[in-house]
């Protein structure tokens, strides 16, 4: 063995010995409350900075992406969701419940009569990638409005009609928001994309859209909001689907 | 005797010494920084790995990316690591697009897991690790300023004076012959050295922290549109990435410099701050 090969056998041997102590690391609750610091400092100073008040950008109609990619769940199976669609979802509601003094239904075409807001916003996935849509919807403020949430309420917990996972470990989807996100004046229930009624891939009928954040917050298959105090007792605990699997609560950076 | 009392005060005359050259706060934000940009390049390459291609512009998907790593089967069963820069294909199997895997299999990632933390794929993981980093590398960076301008190292050692810039043509041909300043001279940084510190501490670092600020969708919100100052979303992920390799290309640069110019005075004065100047004539006495 040569100087060189003695130099090239050592180096690999060290950056084999950083990287499985990286992974063990990663692999120990008390690290990741540590490296939690970092996102917890994110979420503070963002709020900070940001508020109830700052505004998504807001693009025109020549910034469109061509076609708006559908992620996740782009077709679910589940039997009762593939029977809505088969009927056009003329028997789709949304539940409005949980801590609110009025718990309500509202069908489709109700939601359609509600004053709405249009938006061409660019939505940002965690893998990276971007695409800018139209879409059309009724504010979130609106909805809570008509079921007047209780004083106790903190976060909007949204159902979702399909399960995700892979194998037989499917769970149903669903995703959590405070209530300042929820008063947003760009946080809206969307039914149309570009003009036209949600494609499945995108959430038919009828999905969130949150545009601080990342596009796990966005729930799509929306079918029932729940206002709650705490989000401890659905899935896992931590807020949402991806949630229970690692991510951030916190999807704004 | 006079010969020999003549002699004796040669021998005596100190040919080499010891001063002291980097104070304790630089060191300990030297290595802090090496850490932190280490995790933040292999946690950062694991994010990339979540979507391999880059764009300039606000979306991905709205035409032929800048830079793609994908596979491909290359029809015997065997995958086919694929890298595409501006349109151009190139046959990366091995190292981007298709890898062995730490058992031993074939991964189909875009950069092999020798490169990443987590080495499996993780985005979550990776982002939670990327961010801590990130804050502990940004305040580190804050202190270096504050610390810099406070105690007159950056005016002191860092900017150049007018006979270094007249004398950049002469440092260049230096370097090309890995010609090394001696003695006396070895105590200042010379003048490509110099604007090299300064490029990367006020241009690329900022530079990088700003392209990744311009990835948050909420730090977008605070000031709608500045994220355009950059060309957009997608770009400024292109720019993350890019100042990263720029990054690793000065710490190469850098790591070179410091082992053909005395590795082991270098690394004991960056952990000590002890460094051994030798004279110019006749000192080889280490």
């Amino acid at each position: 063995m040569n100087k060189r090969q003695f130099l090239q056998r050592a180096l690999a041997g060290v950056s084999a010995f950083a990287v499985a102590g990286c992974d063990r690391l990663n692999k120990s609750p008390w690290f990741a409350d540590v490296l939690s610091a970092g996102e917890s400092l994110n979420r503070r100073v963002h709020h900070l900075l940001g508020g109830r008040v700052s505004m998504a950008q807001e693009f025109t109609e020549a910034d469109l992406s061509p076609t708006f990619r559908g992620n996740g769940s782009t077709n679910p199976s589940d039997a009762p969701y593939r029977a809505m669609v088969a009927d056009g979802f003329v028997n789709w509601s949304l539940t409005v419940d949980g801590l609110v003094d009025k718990p309500i239904t509202l069908s489709l075409a109700q939601l359609r009569t509600l004053p709405s807001r249009t938006q061409i916003t660019r939505h940002d996935c965690v893998e990276g990638w971007s695409a800018i849509g139209k879409w059309t919807g009724v504010p979130l403020a609106q909805v809570l409005a008509l079921a007047k949430p209780k004083a106790n309420a903190r976060y909007v917990v949204f159902h979702c009609a399909d399960t995700y996972g892979s194998g037989g470990g499917r769970t149903p989807y669903y995703e959590s928001i405070d209530l300042l996100d929820a008063y947003h004046p760009q946080t809206i229930l969307a039914y149309n994309l570009n003009g036209k009624p949600l494609p499945t891939a995108n959430g038919a009928p009828l999905r969130l859209r949150v545009e601080r954040q990342l596009g796990y917050k966005h729930a799509k298959f929306v079918m029932r909001l729940e206002l709650v105090e705490s989000f401890a007792h659905l899935g896992r605990g931590k807020g949402g689907y991806w949630e229970d699997r690692g991510y951030q609560w916190y999807a704004g950076i | 005797m006079p010969d020999a009392t003549v002699s004796d005060t040669r021998a005596a005359a100190p040919s080499s010494y010891v001063y002291y050259r980097h104070t304790l706060p630089v060191r300990i934000m030297h290595w802090t920084n090496v850490i932190s940009l280490t995790i933040l390049l292999m946690t950062g390459l694991m994010i990339f790995n979540a979507h391999p291609a880059l764009d300039w512009g606000n979306i991905s998907y709205g035409g032929k990316p800048l830079l793609e790593i994908t596979s491909r089967d290359a029809g015997n069963g065997q995958l086919k690591g694929i890298t595409r820069v501006f349109g151009h294909e190139f046959d990366t199997t091995g190292l981007l697009g298709a890898s062995t895997s730490a058992s031993g299999g074939v991964n189909d990632v875009a950069f092999p897991h020798w490169m990443t933390i987590p080495s499996h794929y993780a985005l979550a993981d990776a982002r939670l690790w990327h961010f801590f980093f990130a804050w502990l590398f940004v305040l580190n960076g804050i202190a270096y300023v504050v610390y810099a301008l406070a105690s007159r190292h950056l005016q002191r050692d860092l900017l150049p004076t007018r006979a270094d810039v007249r004398g950049i043509g002469r440092s260049i041909i230096d370097h090309i012959l890995f010609r090394h300043p001696q003695g006396e001279d070895a105590k200042r940084y010379n003048v490509l050295q110099k604007l090299a510190y300064l490029a990367v501490i006020f241009v690329l670092l900022p530079g990088i922290i700003i392209a990744g600020w311009a990835m948050s969708p909420w730090l977008n919100s605070i000031f709608p549109g500045w994220v355009d100052w950059l060309g957009g979303r997608q770009s400024a992920r292109t720019l993350h990435f890019l100042f990263a390799w720029l990054l690793v290309a000065f710490v190469m640069i850098h790591v070179f410099e410091v082992i053909i110019s005395g590795v082991w005075n270098h690394l004991r004065s960056m952990i000590t701050g002890n460094y051994r100047i030798t004279a110019r004539h006749g000192g080889r006495h280490e």
